[in-house]
């Protein structure tokens, strides 16, 4: 198969838009029945994201009046599409794609592309409450990134490589475990999940920056949030799971640790309150990167 | 095209999201929705969500006699959910005004200002009620289509 046809075949079908929205879906079903569970509800049925996302397709679009309306259409789809890309390049088994040097850091490119673009959609959508949200969430993602950045880049330091099927197949050493430790800490706030759920706040700013976008526009924001569940969850499996021959065990061992750790950021999050900006500041860029600074200084000297 | 109209359709009735609008209603009827979240009746069991935004909504479900002061957010909010879209009056007040039926400051009854497609009576009407409400009104959610709402 010639190169052109494999690339598009990963960005469409394995493991980009349709295996990644399919995973996504189920891992969003996991949280949301996980979080009804921990609240004593019943929590939805395992097709509800996908009829959730089939409804919204068939709706009308209203765009404010004031909005820009080019801006206020082309943002979802830009969300989207650097989603989708990050999940391409993981290195699932049965990806069609060749992985390549410094993909890692295109994938944390890739990764930060949907903050700036609820920040830039809350802004352009003029309403109030949406306002808010993108403020917060340019001082979350301020909060979060130092400690995240940080400590994932300890692991190339120490494979000596940016690849990720060289960081996949990487013997698991004690700094793994400091460095998984801050990913998890780093994951709710990334997800906008409790104790961090900041930017999308239900009770105070209604939904954030998405407030004013429905339908089909609507429909991509989940879309590329279930996408970018799917590209860290899987980037976690990445990097922490330890390396198997059998390509079959690699795959389920994968989908089972990110059930896992969505499952584990349910319950976070069913157990915590909201926080509040102070607090996240304090809580990353103390505790977050001082264990980050840890991970950091054993890599070396390692 | 078919096949897409008809997991439009099945999709809306599985998964309707709801934003609550009081006109000015006792808080009697509201008391009565809270529970409908809750453990007990868990409509999200049903695929139903409470939005904040009515551009996420597709029920508009409305409590209260219309008092004059909400006609005009009453009709904004309408104006403001996107096709399709269906309307629920909780309560004997929406419908008839109930005990402040001729008060000068209440504009009752809803379908004065904005089509209603599901009652739900009593004052005020069970949780129990109000589910079967709802998912009546997924029913009619689903009857619909988003071409013959624009014309």
């Amino acid at each position: 198969m010639s190169g052109p046809l494999n690339s598009i075949l990963a960005v469409l079908i394995w493991p980009g838009l349709i295996g990644g929205a399919l995973v996504g879906w189920l891992l969003l079903w996991i949280q949301r029945k996980a979080i009804a569970r921990g609240q004593g509800r019943r929590g939805p049925p395992f097709y509800q994201p996908f009829f959730d996302f089939v409804k919204l397709t068939g709706k009308e679009v209203v765009v404010p009046k004031n909005a820009n309306r080019i801006a206020f259409y082309s943002l979802p789809v830009i969300s989207l599409v650097a989603v989708t890309g990050a999940v391409t390049l993981l290195p699932f088994p049965g990806s069609p794609l060749q992985s390549f040097g410094g993909d890692l850091i295109l994938m944390l490119f890739l990764l930060e592309v949907p903050l700036f673009i609820n920040i830039l959609a809350g802004h352009i959508s003029h309403s109030l409450y949406a306002e808010v949200g993108a403020s917060r969430e340019a001082m979350v993602s301020f909060s979060f990134n130092l400690p995240f950045l940080a400590a994932v880049l300890t692991i190339p330091l120490q494979v000596g490589s940016f690849q990720l099927t060289n960081l996949a197949d990487a013997p698991l050493t004690p700094v793994y475990a400091l460095v998984a430790l801050v990913f998890v800490l780093v994951l709710p706030a990334m997800l906008q999940m409790n104790p961090f759920s900041l930017p999308n706040a239900e009770q105070e700013i209604i939904e954030g920056p998405h407030m004013e976008y429905g339908g089909p526009l609507l429909a991509l924001f989940h879309l590329s949030r279930a996408l970018r569940l799917v590209a860290l969850t899987g980037l976690f499996a990445i990097l922490f799971m330890p390396r198997i021959r059998d390509p079959f065990l690699t795959a389920a061992g994968y989908l089972v640790v990110m059930i896992a750790v969505a499952g584990l950021l349910s319950v976070i999050a069913v157990a915590t309150a909201r926080s509040n900006i102070h607090r996240a500041f304090r809580f990353y860029w103390i505790t977050g990167t001082f264990i980050a600074a840890v991970a950091i200084i054993v890599a070396v000297l390692g | 095209m078919q096949i897409v109209k008809s997991l439009h359709q099945w999709s809306r009735r599985k998964s309707p999201w709801i934003f609550f609008l009081n006109t000015g209603s006792c808080n009697g009827c509201d008391i009565e929705l809270a529970p409908c979240l809750s453990p007990r009746y868990d409509i999200e069991q049903l695929g139903m969500l409470h939005t904040g935004s009515p551009k996420h909504a597709d029920i508009l479900l409305v409590t209260g006699p219309v008092c004059l002061p909400h006609i005009k957010p009453l009709l904004d909010i309408y104006d403001q959910i996107p096709h399709p879209k269906v309307v629920v009056a909780v309560g004997s007040c929406p419908a008839s005004g109930d005990v402040f039926a001729g008060s000068p400051s209440v504009a009752a009854p809803l379908d004065r200002f904005i089509p209603v497609d599901v009652y739900v009576p009593g004052c005020p009407p069970r949780p129990q009620t109000i589910i079967t409400g709802l998912c009546r009104a997924s029913e009619i959610l689903s009857e619909k289509s988003l071409q013959e709402e624009r014309s």
